[in-house]
């Protein structure tokens, strides 16, 4: 071993260590090494396919063959723009993620201020533990547990029963609010923690020092600190329900932009070009949010 | 690692862009044209392999097991379970990845006019005599006399109801679309279901021949657009009774089994699976405005990997036998009148003597004038079939039909 080190001849070192020698000296293959395959799968898969998307969204069905045609119009925009149909369900899966966003946040709120400022280090793991272990389970097991628990004759309407009141609530849009907000609320509570967690004790000091009440320290010193975790929080909750279109079609019985996504592509008219230009609008909505939580400082917090 | 990833990158959009022209000159190259007719010969080899794009249960174990021993062709399904996915999966590639294809009636015509099945000739095979009359040339398979295909099963969009609840057992569709009967409001709203497919707006153009005549509405799959806003107002009307539409069949069955759907369109196989599940208890009619149904051809690829075991199955598929095993597994009715004695016997093997004797009749195996009474999906398609090109196709109807379930 100590032979080879010393060794004058490149060509008798171990390869490893020629190998690292080569990259110290070229940081330009270096980096292509490292960033390049991530970088490669970004670029080629994810934007690749979002500029085919965005390509022949200006493509248009030949409604007899339900063969693509390949000269650009504009009429997939405009038959979203005169669908009064497309209109609703966008505002109705904006409302929904929006329903779920807040419902969400109220929840994981006292949930991440308890855990990470009041609990002890073992509860603080089991709070942590009990969160994460639901994303263990596959989502469709707990879209059909949550379909079970709000079916006629299940637990939900069992219970309501002993009121007399029998409301259907399984096929509603309140059963895909339960549903969603219950899937992605580990997703909201944990960049919250994150962002309790790393408020320093000395601000909280400082601010009890100059006088300051609880109630003034948490309005002026940790609000302000943690509404960015917040935003970034709400950043998947949102776009995840905006996506969403799996759950809606078992618990419930509207339809969510996903749902007319799904169908226009595959499943009911094979219109790809349509689905595309419908697809353009979750892409834009998206867009603004993030534009909006960037202002907001959220990316500084995840 | 580079290398390989872009490499893998690259190979993957040539390989799309590949499946994107084949599909151009597929497409322009046979639209229209009859490519030479196909026959089915006993003796020629088969290639030892058959690609299958089938409804579920359409292609069971107990029936390709003995034509694979039969032909030394082995059988590969892939199942689907909506006519539209059907549709997709046989123009994957130019239609080279699937030999045949279990088409029904509002995806066989799409196919046909898109060049992707081939013309078949119907005497070659067999048992072809056996066939019921309305199924020798039916519109859905057979165009200008040319046939696409060979008939497999049919049946019927039946009004299923819980028994329990719903009493007297209904006449009329009125229970499903109407929020008033006679006066009354309707007692089974918010537990009325439909099919989810934009088909389903010719259950509702059905009950409008009947009940609204000054439309003048002679086929529900041939609507003007004054028509279809006609039929999706009243599914607009609908879809407030709805308690969930159903579209896998086993949506349905677990809405029924769970009390929230009491009444609705169902297929015989739903009801044969709840009557075996024995939860709840149901029934079934005919209301008097008649039925729509379906009536499956097993369509044969323009670009089938492996014609000679296509024609194989196609012959093998309108033997009593397998005719008899399908309707009985899928709850439908065989289209070759000698299969119904099996379907009877596969029937109270299954069910046991009682039940199974009680079933058979609602199958209606052989009858004429039943089938022929069914209005048959078929694909809705400009030509109104009276010279004038005036009617809505199925592009229209699956965006009309959005603003029925997305209201």
């Amino acid at each position: 071993m100590a032979t080879t080190s010393v060794a004058p001849s490149g060509a008798r070192r171990p390869f490893t260590r020629r190998a690292s020698a080569f990259l110290f000296r070229h940081r330009g293959v270096q980096l292509t090494f490292t960033l390049g395959p991530t970088l490669s799968w970004m670029v080629v898969i994810y934007l690749f396919s979002l500029v085919v998307l965005l390509i022949s969204s200006f493509w248009t069905l030949n409604p007899l063959t339900a063969q693509v045609e390949h000269t650009w119009s504009l009429k997939n925009y405009q038959t979203i723009l005169h669908g009064s149909v497309y209109w609703r369900v966008t505002l109705r899966t904006v409302l929904l993620a929006a329903a779920v966003t807040v419902t969400d946040v109220l929840l994981a709120f006292p949930l991440s201020y308890y855990a990470a400022r009041m609990a002890s280090p073992r509860v603080r793991n089991a709070l942590l533990f009990a969160v994460v272990m639901p994303l263990w389970a596959n989502y469709l097991v707990k879209v059909f547990a949550w379909k079970t628990m709000l079916a006629g004759g299940g637990p939900l309407d069992a219970f309501l029963g002993i009121f007399g009141w029998h409301p259907a609530v399984g096929t509603s849009i309140y059963a895909v609010w339960l549903t969603l907000s219950y899937i992605w609320l580990p997703y909201v509570i944990l960049p919250i923690l994150a962002a309790f967690e790393r408020v320093p004790f000395s601000y909280l000091e400082a601010s009890s020092d100059l006088g300051a009440r609880s109630g003034r320290t948490f309005r002026k010193i940790v609000m302000p600190l943690v509404m960015p975790g917040v935003v970034a929080a709400s950043i998947f909750s949102f776009s995840l329900t905006l996506g969403d279109y799996l759950a809606v079609s078992l618990v419930g019985k509207t339809l969510l932009l996903g749902n007319l996504i799904d169908q226009l592509a595959g499943g009911t008219a094979n219109n790809k070009p349509l689905a595309a230009a419908l697809a353009m609008i979750p892409l834009v909505i998206m867009a603004i949010y993030l534009l909006v939580a960037r202002a907001l400082h959220a990316f500084e917090a995840l | 690692m580079r290398r390989g990833i872009s490499l893998v990158a690259v190979l993957g959009v040539m390989a799309l862009i590949a499946a994107a022209c084949s599909n151009n000159s597929s497409s322009s190259g046979e639209s229209g044209t009859s490519t030479s007719t196909l026959s089915y010969d006993a003796s020629a080899q088969g290639e030892g392999e058959l690609n299958l794009v089938a409804w579920p249960l359409y292609a069971e174990k107990d029936v390709t097991g003995p034509f694979e021993s039969a032909t030394g062709c082995t059988v590969n399904v892939k199942e689907a379970n909506t006519s539209d996915e059907m549709v997709n999966l046989m123009s994957q590639g130019g239609g080279t990845q699937y030999d045949g294809v279990s088409a029904s009636g509002d995806a066989s015509l799409r196919l046909i006019a898109s060049g992707l099945v081939a013309p078949v000739n119907v005497d070659s095979f067999d048992d072809f005599g056996n066939v019921m009359d309305s199924l020798q040339a039916p519109a859905h398979n057979t165009v200008n006399g040319v046939h696409y295909g060979v008939p497999y099963v049919w049946g019927p969009n039946i009004l299923m109801y819980n028994s329990d609840v719903v009493s007297p057992a209904p006449k009329s569709w009125d229970v499903t679309f109407e929020p008033q009967i006679n006066g009354q409001a309707n007692p089974y709203a918010g537990k009325i279901t439909g099919y989810d497919s934009p088909i389903f707006i010719a259950d509702a153009a059905m009950y409008l021949m009947a009940h609204q005549p000054d439309l003048g509405i002679s086929d529900p799959y041939e609507l003007t657009s004054d028509q279809l806003d006609a039929a999706i107002d009243l599914l607009k009307q609908q879809n407030g009774l709805v308690s969930k539409y159903w579209n896998v069949w086993s949506d349905e069955v677990d809405a029924f089994e769970s009390g929230d759907m009491v009444a609705g369109t169902a297929w015989p196989a739903n009801q044969n699976v709840l009557i075996s599940d024995d939860k709840v208890n149901v029934g079934s009619v005919t209301p008097s405005e008649g039925v729509t149904g379906w009536a499956d051809t097993w369509m044969m690829s323009s670009n089938a990997p492996h014609p000679n075991c296509m024609l194989a199955w196609m012959n093998y598929t309108l033997s009593d036998k397998v005719q008899a095993a399908t309707a009985y597994t899928f709850g439908a009715t065989p289209s070759v009148t000698t299969a119904c004695q099996g379907l009877k016997q596969n029937l109270i093997a299954g069910y046991g003597k009682e039940v199974g004797t009680n079933a058979y009749p609602l199958y209606r195996c052989g009858d004429d004038s039943y089938l022929s009474s069914i209005y048959l999906w078929k694909t809705p398609v400009p030509d109104c079939g009276n010279g004038q090109s005036d009617c809505t196709d199925y592009n229209t109807w699956t965006q009309k039909w959005f603003e029925v379930r997305g209201q």
